[in-house]
């Protein structure tokens, strides 16, 4: 199923995605009250952009570093290809220590890697600690959101699947009371588990340490607890300096919660006595990706989430619609490098509306590399002909000003007088209508605006 | 062995035009009351503070606050009389579960996100101040900075196996985005920002 029809079937239960739309937008105020309360804000995502970019151009250099100084604090450092010697690696070294259970804390690598089935098959069972990924384990489901993995339950249904597997009572419903129940289940296993695995957000070329961010503090009970911590990376996490983490750690819960920073930021550089830390440097794609001059800089992306949070399309639609690991804007980037036969329809699950580019903090040029993606795809001949077609016409119009204008006024026309068939174009916008379309364009106004006030 | 050089060889195979790094000296340095701000930040985030003068009032405080409430460590010898003395390398982290209040010291404070930083040598073990129910931390006056590049700066290069920005107790909102503090982590955090006397 594609997106549009998957977005249907979300857009079915109104009420729900209004909820799920206003809990996003509220996130998104949130981000924009710490991005306007730092004064050098602007200046700060040109410096992280500029960095990310950087690290683009020397990615080879900064990873072989990267290794050797980590090697030295004692760290063993794994390279994998791809999701298939990612998982083989961390089965490796749980069997070599006869390790059956992990913890594990948020990573969008291993879900995108598919580590958590992969183990189950080999009977070694993982449990996910961040709560909104232990909701979902629950459940039986993915995350929907790479920030916020279970912002599409509702704390009924999570009341449900506590009374079910934690014991609540029954029809509990208080977020701070299911929370505390999930505390309690998971100290058990913190305490009793002899390997974590955490994610990476940050790894530093200059010194071989890597960061990571939570919130909740599990990725560091975990940790701590271990007698064998496994951290796994995309060869995108890398950044040059330690001082660089300033910029990074300024931008990345500002923009993705609206926090002037994450609870902690854990510096890891190197194993306790007698712990065996493990990181595996992943690629899966993402080399290719590098080699695509208008997608590379996709790669700069540090997950903030920011980007979905502010998505019209992501709002209303929901992450299931993107079938991938990350949805949203940058998730639409990112799959077709993957497949893009799969992915062709995400690329146009876009309004190009460049909200998703206003807030990226390391700047990626989201919208434009969107419209980039159709073009690509549609020249690989990937795209139904309906779409193709529509896009012929709107890159006819688009390059002749003057048919522009006509079509414009057309256009206005036809959505005053059939605002519901228009929407009937759009999937996503199923069920719901249209803005009443202005009388009047934008250049029509200014003109005779600025004729009134001069005469 | 093998997806190394695969990897290094995909990568090398894109040649990208030189892009310098940008200079970090122009962020930072914001003037102004950073006791304050911090003070504020942090309450904001869910922490609290308290001034206090001098070593013997943070031992009152702390009676003040906890006394007689569970299992209390610490890696601070002037608070002998208040909590079990920790240190490091005699720690098994299994046999910390029942702390209830940690207190420790931590090397500086930053104004504009609330965040403490903790390297390893301070925490006595790398788990205390994630399993303990409670946190406090003493920061003296002088190490709270303005912004997270002048805590970098005087970081530098210092060698640590582990360290930790810590920002607030341990929080998730991922219940229908409702606040809930004491995730994992710690359910509150207090910082006694310490004003030496002498
Ligand atoms: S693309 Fe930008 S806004 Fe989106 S998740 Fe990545 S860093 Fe955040």
């Amino acid at each position: 199923m594609d997106h549009a029809s998957l977005a249907s079937t979300f857009n079915k239960d109104e009420p729900r995605v209004d909820w799920h739309d206003e809990s996003l937008w509220w996130v998104r105020q949130k981000r924009d009250l710490q991005a306007r309360s730092v004064a050098d804000w602007e200046v700060l995502r040109e410096v992280a952009s500029a960095i990310k970019n950087n690290v683009l151009a020397n990615l080879g250099t900064y990873l072989q570093a990267f290794e050797s100084h980590a090697i030295k604090r004692g760290i063993v450092v794994h390279w994998a290809a791809d999701a298939g010697e990612h998982n083989a690696i961390i089965h490796r070294i749980l069997e070599e220590n006869r390790i059956t259970a992990m913890v594990k804390s948020k990573s969008m690598l291993t879900e995108e890697c598919g580590l958590n089935a992969y183990l189950a098959d080999r009977g070694i069972h993982v449990v996910d600690s961040d709560l909104g990924e232990r909701i979902l384990q629950l459940a039986d489901e993915r995350p929907s959101h790479i920030v916020m993995p279970a912002i599409h339950k509702k704390k009924e249904e999570i009341g449900e699947l506590f009374h079910e597997f934690l014991g609540t009572p029954k029809g509990e419903s208080d977020p701070q009371r299911l929370t505390e129940a999930a505390r309690l289940h998971l100290r058990e296993v913190f305490l009793t588990r002899k390997a974590a695995l955490t994610g990476v957000n940050f790894a530093i070329a200059e010194t071989g340490e890597f960061v990571v961010c939570t919130n909740e503090g599990n990725a560091d009970m975990g940790a701590h607890l271990s007698d064998v911590h496994i951290a796994s990376m995309g060869i995108e996490k890398l950044i040059p300096q330690r001082e660089h983490l300033g910029v990074f750690l300024r931008l990345l819960a500002r923009s993705g919660t609206g926090q002037p920073i994450t609870t902690y930021s854990s510096h890891f550089s190197g194993p306790r006595q007698g712990q065996q830390m493990h990181i595996v440097i992943v690629d899966n794609g993402r080399s290719t990706q590098l080699g695509r001059a208008d997608f590379k800089a996709s790669l700069k992306c540090i997950r903030c989430g920011a980007c979905m949070n502010t998505c019209p399309v992501y709002r209303r639609s929901g992450g299931y619609s993107y079938r991938t690991t990350v949805a949203g804007p940058i998730g639409s980037i990112l799959a077709p490098n993957l497949d893009m036969r799969d992915y062709a329809d995400l690329p146009f699950a876009s309004t190009l509306c460049g909200s998703c580019t206003n807030v990226c903090p390391v700047k990626i040029d989201i919208h434009e590399q969107l419209y980039k993606w159709r073009q690509v795809l549609a020249k690989e001949g990937h795209v139904a002909h309906s779409k193709s077609l529509l896009m012929k016409g709107a890159a006819a119009v688009l390059s002749r000003p003057s048919w522009y204008q006509v079509s414009g006024k057309l256009l206005r026309w036809f959505l005053r007088h059939f605002p519901k068939i228009a929407s009937k174009f759009t999937k996503w916008s199923d069920h719901r209508e249209l803005p009443e379309a202005p009388k009047q364009t934008f250049a029509g106004w200014y003109k005779q605006n600025r004729v009134e006030r001069n005469g | 062995m093998d997806s190394k050089r695969k990897i290094l060889d995909a990568i090398a195979r894109h040649k990208h035009p030189p892009v310098p790094l940008p200079d970090l000296d122009r962020l930072g340095f914001i003037s102004g009351d950073q006791v304050a701000a911090f003070t504020a930040t942090l309450t904001a985030i869910g922490g609290r503070s308290f001034q206090l003068g001098g070593k013997m009032a943070i031992a009152e405080k702390v009676r003040e606050l906890w006394g007689g409430r569970g299992r209390v460590i610490t890696t601070l010898d002037y608070l002998a009389d208040v909590g079990e003395q920790v240190f490091p390398g005699d720690i098994i982290p299994q046999r910390l579960h029942d702390v209830e209040l940690a207190i420790i010291e931590a090397r500086y404070a930053v104004a504009e996100n609330g965040a403490v930083w903790i390297p390893e040598v301070l925490m006595g073990h790398r788990i205390v101040p994630f399993i303990c129910q409670h946190l406090a931390v003493v920061v003296p006056i002088g190490a709270i900075l303005p912004t997270m590049h002048d805590a970098y700066r005087l970081i530098g290069s210092e060698q640590y196996g582990f360290a930790c920005f810590i920002a607030g107790p341990s929080k998730t909102a991922d219940i229908e985005q409702a606040l809930v503090l004491g995730a994992h982590g710690p359910r509150t955090m207090t910082v006694f920002i310490l004003v030496e006397t002498t």
